[in-house]
Parts: C-alpha cells; structure tokens; sequence
C-alpha cells in the first residue's frame, strides 16, 4: 500500500524503476544487489575462470606435470620477449642452458640468446588423455622444441618438472576439495540440523550436546590429530576422500546450527500452521516452505566454509599431514617452499600461494556480497 | 548470573569426559603404537627387528594392556576398581591421571608430561593474548575511521586489506614474516628466545629478549583476526551512527569529535568484548600451524612430533588442554555476552 502512494510522487521513470522492483522475485532482487558489489562480482569471474582450468588442465598446461628434466632442475622462471636482436616478432622464449660452477658446484642458468623459440598455439606436446577419454597432443602454448628444451614460464621443481603445469594440475585437488567438503557438510548440517530443529525435545538436545562437543575441540590440532592417523597405504584417491570427510568432520556443525535456528523460527510461523491444518505432508512442508525461507542464508555460510576448507588442506598437506606426492594439490606443492634457503634461492616455489590467495581472496568476497544481497534490511 | 555461571561450569564436567574419550580414540586412530613406530625406525637405521625387546616395551609402558584400562590409567580413574600396583603404572608415574593433574609419561622423552607442557601452553597463550591486543590496536582504530568516512579510499583500501589477511594462509605468511626478520632486522630463523637464553631461568632480560622474538607470531597471527575485527567495528559503529541521538546531538551543535567518542564509540566497541572469548580459541588453534612453521616452542612443534611419533599421553595432554582452554574461551564470550547484554542475562535467569 505504501509503495503505492509513494510511486504518485515519482517521475516516469522511476516509476518503472519501483514497478520493476515490485514484481522482481527474491533471486532477481539478490542477483542485482549482488551485482552492484563490484568485487564480488569480478570475483564471481576469476573463480569461473579457475574452475575451468580444472576441467582443462592437461590442455591448457604447457607439460605433463610429472614430467622430469635433469636439465631443467630449479630452473627459473622463463621470460617471454617480443624483440630479438632489434627486431619486432611474435612472442618467443630463449632456451635455458645449465651451468654448473666447477669450484662451488653451484648451478646457474643462462638464456641461449642465439635461438628464440617462438610461442605456438596449439602446439605438439606431451601426449595425455583430456579427461582420461580423448587421446591428444595438443597444448595450448608450447615451443617447437629442438632438443630437450622446456617451457617453464613459472620456473621448474627440484626435478625439472614445469610449475605451471603442477599448479594448473593441482587446481582439481585444491579447487574441488573445498567444495566437495562443503557438500558433505551441508548435507549433514541439513539432515541433522533440519531433524533437530523440526522435531524438537530429546532429538534436539542430543544433537545440541553433540554440536557443543565437537564445537569445544580446536579445529587445526583436531584435523592434525585425524590427518596424522591416515595410513601411508592408502591410495590417493582414498586419501582425498578421508581429507573431505575429515574436513567437514567440524564443518557440518556451524551449517546445522543454522538450519536449526532457521527451522526453530519458520515453524512457528502461521503459514506452516496453515499448511499442517490443510493437511499437507510433513516433507513437503519442509521442501516447499520451510527450505525456501532460510537458502539463501545457507548459500552465504556455504560460500564463506569453503575458503576455511581450501585454506585447511593447503596447511595440512604443507605440513606433509595431508596429501601426498604423487598426489598434486597447492599444498603439496608448497611442501617444497618450507625452508628458508628455498625461499631465497628459489623464491618462484611460492607461486602456488598466490593462487591459494587469490581463490580464497575470491571466495570470501563472493560471500561477503551474497550475504549483503541476502540481507532484506538493505537496500 | 552466579546461577548461570554455576550451571555452564557443571555442564563442562560431562563434556571434558565426553571429550577425554574422543581424544584417547583418535590418539589411537594411527596404525600400531609408539613401540612399533621405534621399532621401524630402528629398522630404517640397520638394527634389526627384536621382538622381545618390543614385547618387554610394551609391558613397561601398559600397552598391551586392554583399551579401556589404558584410558581409566590416563584418566586417573585406577581407584574406582581398585587396581594393584603394577610394573606399568610405576613407569606411568603411579596410579594418578587427569583427575589428578597428572597427564601421564611421555614415551619419546621418558619424563612426565607434566614438566614437558605448562611452560609452552603459557607462551601459547602469551602469543594469543598478545594476538588479540595487537588485532584491537589495529582494527579498532581502522574500523572506526571506515565507518566515518564510509566509502571513501581509506574505507576500500581497510576493506581490501582486511580481505587479504583473511585470504593468506597463516603459514605462508609466517614464511614471509621468517624471510623478512631474517633479512631485514637480523634476527634468528624463528624461535622465541636468542640462543643464550634458551636455557635459562626468568629473568627480566629474558622477558625483553622474548618481546623482541614475539612480535613475528605476534604480528602473523593477529592480521588474520584483523580483516573481520575491523568489518565488525565498522558496522557496528554505522548502526550506531544511524540513530537518532547521533543527529540529535549533532543539532544540539555539539564537537563533533567528542560526540562521536561519547556514545557510538562506546556502543560500537561494547559487543566486540565478548568476541575475546571465540578469537581465543581460533588464535590458539592457529598459533599451532604458525609455530610449527617459525619453530617456536609452544604447543604447535611438539604436538606435531607427539602426534607423528605417536606419543599417545603428550599428544592426548595437549589435546586435552587445547580443548580445555577452547571451553574456557567461549564460555568467557557467554558470560561476557550475558553481562553486556541484560536481554541474555534475565532470559536465562528466568528459565
């Protein structure tokens, strides 16, 4: 009714600004707020971005990342040019030759400035299967090499494996371990946050208690704790899905408080008693009237758990507690990067936390503007 | 609020039980035990496999004894079925556990667990406390003037700044912090105290050389808490800047500066006090990872080799007190909550 008598003061086109408004749904009203927090909207693109790299990796990753050289061990970072000898061309690289001082045995690398290598799209490398199905050869940029030359535009490991390649790998480990974690969680926290919170009494406050004591361990000694127990046997693949399970160990708790609360508040409300009297079912009480109330709040404590998640497994394979070589995650990487001296001598070893930044960077601002979108009391 | 105090502090008794239980469990979680993990380093080292060496081992340390005794042995509970003196309770320190402050024997370091633990739970909580002054000094002064010049470019540089110690984790930054000290101010690789000090008694020059040493984790570990500290005090204030005091005081031409000091100020920061309680157990919980890294001797180093070594009483003892001060901290935030807060404190009186 206000709205009404407040639109007769307006002009033309806010008038069509408010009728827009008025019969916008809850997701267009979010989706435009979300919109307007312009971080949260960049970073809605870089995490799309990341994602698919993980889904292209072998093709966009210039080498097989398991790929050793000893001619390419902790070589540095590759840059590419555009002028050789004065000359303008297309973007190229020079190839690295090693060089081993005969006193101090230190290994230095220089640029062979007489053979530019240029950059191809779509070049011939190292043969992989693009999602374990398509036999191919073809990488997105790679050289036309003559011997045993590389592109290491990140730099290589101690074995000469190529960076870019290991970190682009390592984004399906450490991209989807969050998200997988985080839907273990959220199907717990619903289930049992959802039981709690609808029937009440005894249920509640077993599951109550429960929360309390999980919720009074510290989480990082806790996931040390479990992660130190997983067996060196176990395959990769075992291991990961302990990691998740470990993961969301504490995760599912702060998710069921919310349902909880959510439901302790909504079914007190008349339109739930109205449905209970018209006879419908309990489950779709829930599903149909229940769930829409509180989702997009869940959507906010989802999005912001899985940077805690990313974060969590970074540290714990860092500290070699987590995933394991072979494995390839951005914490195995940084496993390298542990010591000092690796710091100053190779400081490109890092580069994998950059990426660890910039997706969690990416997460909590992605959160921080769905939870302003979702806050009704804002405009 | 007596009555409430009383009741939370009851309710932890259950729960440290509860608690004590998961915490044997999953100390026992890794394959095998301490013997076995000795015996295959001594492997590795070329001495070979003597199973009767282990089997004695184990006699004298109780681990071939069944689980539930291990755990009422740990937990000090021997008295309630009368056990006889034993050749492993000798070597366990006698029939005294957790209920008796007793933690138990370390395996590795042949000692009791005791004279291993307090003097690195109190320099971890040092480093946590020292964490949460140095997180306000910070955030409550960039929070404050977010929420006054909201939108202007210090406003989005706090934000991005905020978001940034939020998004870095807390043991590459710790690196960092390593390659910068060591660089820059020539100060040791990690570490709390110089060399000369180590080993010795408290003395005031200990304590300074400690100050000089603390700043890194110090620093590590309060920019993480800072980012929300400051979108907290920054939004806080914005409510209170809304309200109708502020304009009406503004009308009454008053300064500016004392008016905002006066009340929303103290308004904002009111219910950041009972934050204290839950940035406890975070700092704690983080102050492992930062320690393991800048190798200080806190908590985080030994738990870390207690755990991969599966030395079962060190490792369960740390658990047991990281998971006792954890309780601490949010029951202190409760109580805060309800002493700040009179919606809190007489619903709960009421039921």
């Amino acid at each position: 009714m206000s709205a009404a008598a407040e639109t007769v003061t307006l002009s033309h086109g806010q008038e069509a600004e408010t009728q827009r408004l008025v019969i916008a749904t809850q997701w267009q009203l979010m989706w435009w707020k979300f919109r307007d927090h312009k971080m949260a909207y960049i970073s809605l693109y870089v995490l799309a971005a990341l994602y698919l790299t993980t889904l292209l990796c072998e093709f966009l990753s210039p080498h097989d990342p398991n790929q050793r050289s000893a001619l390419y061990r902790h070589a540095p970072p590759q840059s590419i040019h555009m002028i050789h000898e004065g000359s303008l061309r297309l973007p190229f690289v020079y190839p690295m030759v090693r060089h081993v001082d005969p006193e101090t045995r230190r290994v230095t690398y220089q640029d062979d400035l007489q053979r530019p290598l240029t950059l191809k799209l779509f070049a011939r490398g190292d043969s992989y299967e693009l999602w374990s199905l398509i036999p191919m050869t073809r990488h997105l940029i790679g050289i036309e090499a003559e011997e045993d030359e590389r592109l290491v535009l990140f730099g290589a490991d101690r074995l000469g494996r190529d960076l870019l390649s290991r970190i682009l790998y390592g984004s399906r480990i450490s991209l989807t371990i969050g998200l997988v974690g985080v839907s273990l969680s959220l199907v717990l926290g619903v289930i049992i946050g959802g039981v709690s919170g609808f029937y009440g009494g005894l249920i509640d406050s077993i599951v109550q208690r429960v929360i309390e004591i999980l919720r009074s361990f510290p989480t990082l000694p806790l996931w040390l704790s479990i992660s130190a127990a997983i067996p060196a046997t176990w395959s990769n693949v075992t291991v990961y899905f302990a990691m998740t399970v470990i993961l969301s160990l504490i995760g599912w708790t702060g998710l069921a408080r919310v349902v909880r609360g959510k439901f302790l508040a909504l079914r007190e409300e008349d339109y739930v008693a109205a449905a209970k009297v018209a006879g419908v079912r309990e489950f779709t009480i829930i599903i149909r009237h229940l769930v829409p109330g509180f989702l997009s709040h869940l959507i906010v404590s989802v999005t912001l758990a899985i940077p805690g998640m990313i974060l969590a497994e970074t540290s714990l394979s860092f500290l070699r507690l987590g995933l394991r070589p072979p494995s390839i995650s951005w914490g195995v990487l940084l496993q390298d990067a542990q010591s000092l001296t690796a710091l100053q001598l190779y400081p490109w070893l890092m580069i994998p936390a950059l990426f660890v930044i910039v997706t969690v960077l990416a997460f909590n601002f992605i959160g921080d503007g769905l939870r302003d979108a979702a806050d009704p009391y804002k405009i | 609020m007596l009555s409430y105090i009383l009741r939370r502090l009851l309710l932890m008794i259950p729960t440290l039980l509860v608690v004590s239980a998961v915490t044997f469990a999953i100390i026992q979680l890794p394959p095998g035990d301490f013997v076995t993990t000795l015996m295959s380093q001594l492997e590795m080292s070329g001495e070979p496999a003597n199973l009767e060496r282990a089997q004695s081992m184990r006699r004298e340390y109780g681990l071939d004894m069944p689980m539930w005794r291990q755990y009422t042995r740990w937990m000090g509970f021997e008295w309630v079925y009368g056990a006889h003196q034993s050749e492993a309770s000798e070597w366990f320190g006698g029939p005294k556990g957790l209920l008796q402050f007793h933690f138990g024997q370390s395996f590795k370091y042949n000692t009791p667990v005791n004279t291993l633990i307090w003097e690195r739970i109190a320099l971890t909580v040092t480093i946590a406390l020292a964490s949460i002054i140095v997180t306000w000094i910070i955030a409550l002064p960039i929070g404050f003037y977010s929420a006054i010049r909201q939108y202007g470019f210090l406003d989005y540089s706090a934000t991005l700044f905020g978001f940034l110690g939020m998004s870095i984790p807390q043991f590459f930054f710790a690196l960092v912090m390593l390659f910068i000290a060591n660089r820059y101010f020539d100060i040791s690789a990690g570490g709390l105290f110089s060399d000369e000090f180590i080993d010795a008694a408290w003395s005031l020059a200990k304590i300074w050389d400690l100050l000089l040493h603390l700043w890194v984790p110090v620093l590590v570990l309060s920019i993480a808490g800072t980012g929300g500290t400051i979108r907290m005090m920054r939004a806080n204030l914005l409510d209170q800047l809304e309200m109708p005091y502020v304009t009406t005081a503004r009308a009454k031409g008053l300064n500016e500066w004392w008016l905002l000091v006066k009340y929303p100020v103290r308004l904002a920061i009111n219910p950041m006090i009972s934050t204290i309680g839950w940035m406890l157990p975070t700092l704690i919980s983080g102050s492992v990872i930062v320690s393991i890294v800048l190798s200080l001797p806190t908590t985080g180093p030994l738990l870390y080799e207690a755990l991969t070594s599966q030395d079962m009483f060190l490792a369960g003892s740390f658990l047991m007190i990281l998971s006792f001060l954890t309780m601490v901290g949010t029951l202190i935030s409760d109580i805060l909550l309800a002493w700040v807060d009179p919606r809190i404190r007489f619903d709960s009186n009421a039921s």
